[in-house]
């Protein structure tokens, strides 16, 4: 652990990093594919809708001898066509009959108490007819919209529209990689799974959020200075936040990972195990999709203003110029004039107090 | 909002026992309100608890149909009838802008439910052919007055509520006996076999006379003998199965609540054909609120046709029941035939009264059906064995969290883990309060919205931790870190806190079923969690900085200078020789 904390100190100081922004392309290009695959298992296989989308009933016992072979049988005779028997926890059955109306389930359940022997009030019916699925997810979808453009003209404001845009696609990114997911492994999609990607929309901000605020502070005054460009600032700022961002992947993956163990291992199938499934995939993405591809899109979208572009320019220069940055560094930092060159993408104003009391108390509409 | 620039916050600084304090009271207070309110466990979901929850979806031929007005009224009548099913907390909701949500807990007979709400309600209005008390025997002649001819105004009886044409002022009708009369052949006009009325021991004064016995009523006769409208359960089948164009028994309130049965003529007017229902206050006469109601062409005529009827019998043959789903809800009497389409019913009606007959009346012009969309029953058994899950998946969850953040954050983590502990009780106590106060159910979802929280909650924390870290890498000690870290960690939590809450909200307003129950918590606990983050965690923060133990970087404190690779003011530290990119975080 002590370990984990000295590399926090040393992103901290910058001594050490990854070029998020300067390797950009391969990730992009990572993120590509999966995205093309995603679409493609999409296309080609599908989702795999559940009863709840599909309309039918789900029957659900506890407790019964009966084995899933046997099961089947009498589900098959009561319904009249094919059923799905999964096993569930210890002793529990799950029976799934598609396409059947009200009237019909009651009769199927009936029929099912009696040859399993069990009293019907223990059998656990979920009846859906077609429609009822469909408007579930069309509201989802609803919602997902509205959502997207809130969050969008919110983020706009408060950050600034680059990292709006940003923040959107690696949201898109990282839900059409969870529904990829979903229906490349064949993963039954059920409301559990629409509410564990509608939580995604939150969380996979959430972590975008705290880089860009990062971002957004630490190139406050970049004009003012000629050292870094804006890319570098911003792998800097991802680099600073890394631990921050591990801890709280790790931190909302934990529960998750009880939801799901338990969900899947203790209780079958069910709701708990979709929503923890979906937000499992979900949040992986998210933080992979916060670090290295929200932010290195901000970086590319900001390296094309003028005013940016100027700065490189000015930073580019007077790096070939090899001049000494000294000037611009407070006497308390002594090692940071010596670091310029073994770490020229990394330090950043973190370093510079002075800079960053300067900045504080300052509205930063320059950039805004 | 998001982006507050006041380099620090002057209260919390200074006085941080003081916010503390506040949390602590704040807790207290809605603990012991949470005792005092007598709940204590929050209320549980079908799915936890077991019971079967129905979603009926709206269908109407024109979309404008589908508004809150009608949905309203729709909710009202499937209240009267599932909680007429001898159910108990049956609970009818509207839930987004075309659905109907009907959950009934356990232990009640799922099918009969479902039936129940999945049909169209019926509305007729039938003739009374006799009509007694069946209160308990504690029922002294509830209305004597109402046989007083010529009363000025209508008595609060209930037959005393009278039908008038909307054009005559209501005047008190001029031939009201006292109830409990035996039947007569004044409707047989029709050629309706005419049951006699039974009135065993009727707690009017007039004594009851036996009618002619008529053999082909001999079966509706029995069955009224047999009818005890004090049972809830004989209620809820006593309209069942009957056609409209058959004369039935059922059972209504009088105005005092007492329960009477009654014998109706076949049904004369369908409540299809009541084009509008509404409530009035009668500001000219002495009437009080009054409903009236406008018929179709049809519905006039045939409206006409009973009234005129019915206006030439005595007392109680004079009156018409509004029978809704088999049971009588109005019996108002009749003086004069109405014909023009609209009449009123006065009687001493409450606002209330009035009001709820106006909308029952409505339903019968509702053009809404509703379609069962989804029906599922859970059983005892999986209800709890799901809420059990639910539970040992939190506990895992936390504890994990709580692991992490210990190996992590050492010492600093009590803080975490108090914050944490504080979040959990005023997020149960809240869910616990909601349950009386708004009709919150914890459901499946709602258990994994929390869960999910613990991550949200904890990553505050994680924020405002590694701020402070990092003014202590700067070579700060650990009272002004922590002050430096507080504005700029608030921003972030505000910022990401409030994308977190957008999202809720927006899922909340826009969905529907188990998604709305996830959404509902999920925003619960994400203002809960700015709640404790700048009331509890910010100012025990404030307060441990100044104990030795964090303050010297004790080196299980978390917050050793050392160990977090502090500048050591005045020694330089050997600089990474490494080039940048060789090692990945």
């Amino acid at each position: 652990m002590s370990k984990l904390g000295t590399l926090g100190a040393r992103l901290h100081r910058g001594e050490i990093g990854y070029d998020f922004v300067g390797k950009r392309f391969i990730w992009y290009g990572i993120s590509i594919l999966i995205t093309i695959t995603a679409i493609l298992g999409l296309t080609v296989r599908g989702l795999n809708m559940g009863i709840e989308f599909e309309g039918g009933a789900v029957f659900t016992i506890d407790k019964t001898s009966v084995s899933v072979s046997q099961a089947e049988k009498y589900a098959e005779s009561a319904a009249g066509h094919d059923a799905i028997v999964q096993k569930v926890g210890k002793d529990g059955l799950r029976i799934q009959v598609a396409t059947i109306d009200t009237a019909a389930a009651d009769k199927v359940s009936a029929k099912l108490a009696k040859d399993l022997n069990i009293p019907e009030k223990d059998i656990t019916g979920e009846l859906v007819g077609p429609s009822w699925g469909d408007q579930v997810a069309n509201k989802a979808w609803q919602g997902l919209v509205i959502f997207m453009i809130l969050v969008v003209i919110y983020l706009a404001i408060a950050f600034e529209w680059r990292m709006a845009i940003a923040a959107l696609v690696a949201l898109i990114h990282d839900i059409t990689i969870t529904v990829g997911i979903y229906a490349l492994v064949g993963f039954e999609v059920t409301p559990g799974t629409v509410i564990g990607l509608l939580t995604i929309l939150g969380y996979s901000l959430y972590d975008t959020v705290v880089v860009f605020d990062s971002l957004k502070e630490q190139t406050k005054d970049i004009t003012k200075q000629t050292r870094y460009t804006y890319s570098e600032i911003a792998d800097r700022s991802i680099n600073g936040t890394l631990v921050r961002s591990i801890n709280t992947t790790v931190v909302a993956l934990l529960p998750v990972a009880g939801l799901l163990f338990i969900g899947g291992g203790v209780l079958g199938a069910g709701m708990l195990n979709d929503i923890s499934l979906s937000l499992f995939v979900g949040l992986a993405a998210g933080a992979y999709s916060s670090i290295f591809i929200a932010t290195p899109l901000v970086a590319d979208l900001k390296e094309r203003e003028p005013q940016m572009k100027a700065l490189k320019k000015r930073v580019l220069a007077k790096r070939a110029q090899g001049e000494s940055p000294l000037s611009q560094v407070s006497a308390e930092q002594p090692y940071d004039d010596e670091d310029d060159e073994a770490a020229p993408a990394v330090v950043g104003p973190r370093n510079q107090p002075a800079s960053r009391s300067r900045g504080r108390g300052r509205p930063s509409g320059k950039r805004r | 909002m998001a982006a507050p620039k006041k380099g620090r916050s002057a209260s919390s600084q200074s006085k941080p026992g003081r916010s503390l304090a506040l949390i602590l009271i704040a807790i207290v207070a809605l603990t012991g309100g949470m005792f005092a309110s007598g709940h204590t466990t929050p209320r549980l979901g079908i799915d936890l608890a077991g019971g079967t929850s129905i979603t009926l979806g709206a269908k109407s031929g024109q979309e404008s149909a589908i508004n809150k007005t009608n949905m309203d009224i729709a909710v009202d009548i499937m209240n009267r009838r599932v909680n007429g099913l001898g159910v108990s907390e049956a609970e009818v909701q509207t839930q987004g802008d075309r659905n109907i949500i009907v959950n009934i807990p356990k232990g009640t007979n799922a099918k009969q439910a479902r039936d129940q709400v999945g049909t169209t309600a019926k509305l007729y209005f039938r003739p009374v052919l006799a009509v007694e008390p069946q209160g308990g025997p504690a029922t002294p002649s509830p209305k004597p007055s109402a046989s007083t001819s010529g009363s000025p105004s209508p008595s609060a009886s209930k037959p005393g509520e009278k039908a008038t044409s909307s054009s005559a002022s209501p005047s008190p009708s001029a031939s009201a006996t006292s109830q409990g009369r035996p039947v007569t052949d004044a409707l047989k006009a029709d050629a309706t076999p005419t049951p006699s009325g039974k009135p065993s021991a009727p707690a009017s004064a007039s004594p009851p006379k036996s009618p002619a016995p008529d053999p082909a009523t001999a079966a509706l006769q029995a069955k009224y003998a047999a009818l005890d409208c004090t049972k809830k359960a004989v209620r809820a089948v006593t309209g069942d199965g009957v056609k409209p164009s058959d004369p039935t028994v059922a059972c209504g309130k009088d105005s005092q609540g007492q329960w009477q049965r009654f014998v109706l003529g076949p049904a004369e007017v369908s409540g299809t054909e009541v084009k509008k229902a509404q409530a009035v206050f009668d500001t000219q006469g002495a009437a009080g609120w009054q409903v009236t109601m406008d018929f179709t062409s049809k519905g006039s005529k045939q409206f006409a046709d009973v009234t005129g009827r019915l206006a030439k019998n005595q007392e109680p043959q004079n009156e018409f029941g509004i029978v809704l789903d088999g049971e009588v809800v109005s019996n108002p009497r009749v003086s004069t035939a109405i014909s023009g389409g609209s009449a009123q019913i006065s009687g001493s009606f409450s606002q209330t009264e009035a009001q709820d007959l106006a909308n029952m009346l409505s339903y019968g012009a509702l053009p809404l059906t509703f379609k069962t969309d989804s029906v599922s029953t859970v059983s005892p058994a999986l209800g709890g064995e799901q809420l059990h899950a639910g539970l040992i998946a939190g506990a895992i969850g936390l504890a994990l969290v709580v692991i992490y953040l210990v190996v992590y954050y050492r010492g600093l983590s009590a803080v975490a883990i108090a914050s944490l502990l504080v979040s959990a009780i005023l997020t149960y106590v809240i869910m616990a309060l909601l349950g009386p106060a708004i009709g919150f159910a914890l459901n499946l979802p709602a258990v994994c919205g929390a869960i999910v929280a613990i991550g949200i909650t904890a990553d505050s924390f994680i924020v405002f931790f590694e701020r402070i870290r990092d003014e202590i890498r700067e070579g700060r000690s650990l009272q002004p870190a922590v002050a430096r870290a507080w504005p700029r960690a608030r921003r972030t939590i505000m910022v990401s806190d409030f994308v977190s809450f957008l999202a809720a909200a927006v899922l909340f307003i826009v969905t529907v079923g188990k998604v709305q129950g996830f959404a509902f918590t999920l925003g619960l606990t994400t203002v809960l969690d700015v709640v404790v983050v700048f009331f509890f965690t910010k100012p025990l923060m404030t307060i441990l900085a100044r104990k030795k133990f964090f303050a010297e970087g004790h080196r299980w404190s978390g917050l050793d200078p050392q160990r977090l690779g502090a500048k050591p003011p005045l020694r330089r530290i050997r600089r990474a020789s490494a080039p940048v990119d060789t090692k990945e975080a």
